[in-house]
């Protein structure tokens, strides 16, 4: 039998589109998995994904209560849809999540950010979607370490162990 | 589980080479699994690694971000030591099973 050669992963680039709560940890922890890893890594945050990097927003995301059929009641009946619906719903459940998260200890955003960066993992950006929503610089986490263009970010891409992960 | 030599000392390891009894861990043994990964161990990675130690002795899981709020170091510190698997490597070479945590 041939021995096969294995070839781990050198780098990944991940790009963050959505601003909820779950796709943004969705990101964050690979990220940070892949840097503990001792894997290259880089992450691109663009459109409503920016949430999980601007200041204001960062730390407060939220999870959708309606349209969520994985959403349960605490104890696992279904959430009703009309429910979610009611002004403060979606905050508190969300709120509730993070706290959960927290007893697991996962950080919150801000300093989940620095968990990555501290690791030598970079964030950055979307120029376009950073324009779109009329945000600055100076509106990001100081994490950031940039703002790109796409090509620019697929520049950073290059490698024949690269992988693009999109959440 | 297979059993291995090192630093002269016969000890229980796993598939991926983590000890499975800490108990039979000691500084000689560190620094050849620390020399094996290509980190040379000072002072400072023994109070690390003696941490590590006291944390699962004590049967908490370990995750780099309670790691990195211990006060023994902080993360940057602790990928300086360790770089490219600042838990993996630091349990490897603590003698303590491969951390299970994701975070």
């Amino acid at each position: 039998m041939e021995a096969k050669e294995k070839k781990p992963l050198e780098k990944v680039c991940m790009i963050c589109a959505k601003g909820s709560l779950e796709d943004v940890y969705a990101t964050l922890v690979m990220a940070n998995g892949a840097v503990m890893e001792g894997i290259e890594t880089k992450v691109f945050f663009t459109f409503f994904g920016l949430d999980g990097i601007t200041k204001k927003a960062m730390n407060h995301l939220h999870t959708a209560t309606t349209g969520n059929p994985a959403m349960r009641m605490p104890g696992g009946l279904p959430f009703p849809t009309m429910l979610g619906g009611l002004p403060g719903i979606e905050s508190a459940v969300s709120s509730m999540m993070r706290k959960q998260m927290e007893e697991l200890d996962m950080p919150p955003v801000d300093e989940f950010l620095e968990l990555i960066t501290a690791g030598g993992g970079e964030i950055y950006a979307c120029k376009l979607a950073m324009d779109m929503f009329k945000l600055e610089l100076k509106d990001l986490s100081d994490e950031v370490s940039g703002i790109l263009t796409i090509g620019d970010f697929y520049e950073m891409c290059d490698g024949d162990r690269t992988q693009i992960i999109f959440t | 589980m297979a059993e291995k030599t090192i630093a002269g000392k016969q000890v229980n390891v796993s598939e991926e080479g983590y000890m499975e009894d800490m108990s039979q861990w000691n500084e000689d043994v560190a620094k050849e699994i620390a020399n094996e990964i290509g980190i040379e161990l000072t002072d400072k990675h023994f109070e690390v690694l003696n941490y590590l130690r006291d944390k699962t002795a004590a049967g908490e899981s370990l995750s780099i971000r309670s790691v990195g709020k211990s006060g023994v170091v902080d993360v940057k510190g602790l990928y300086k030591l360790f770089p490219k698997g600042p838990l993996k490597f630091s349990s490897k070479i603590a003698g303590i099973p491969k951390p299970t945590s994701c975070i």
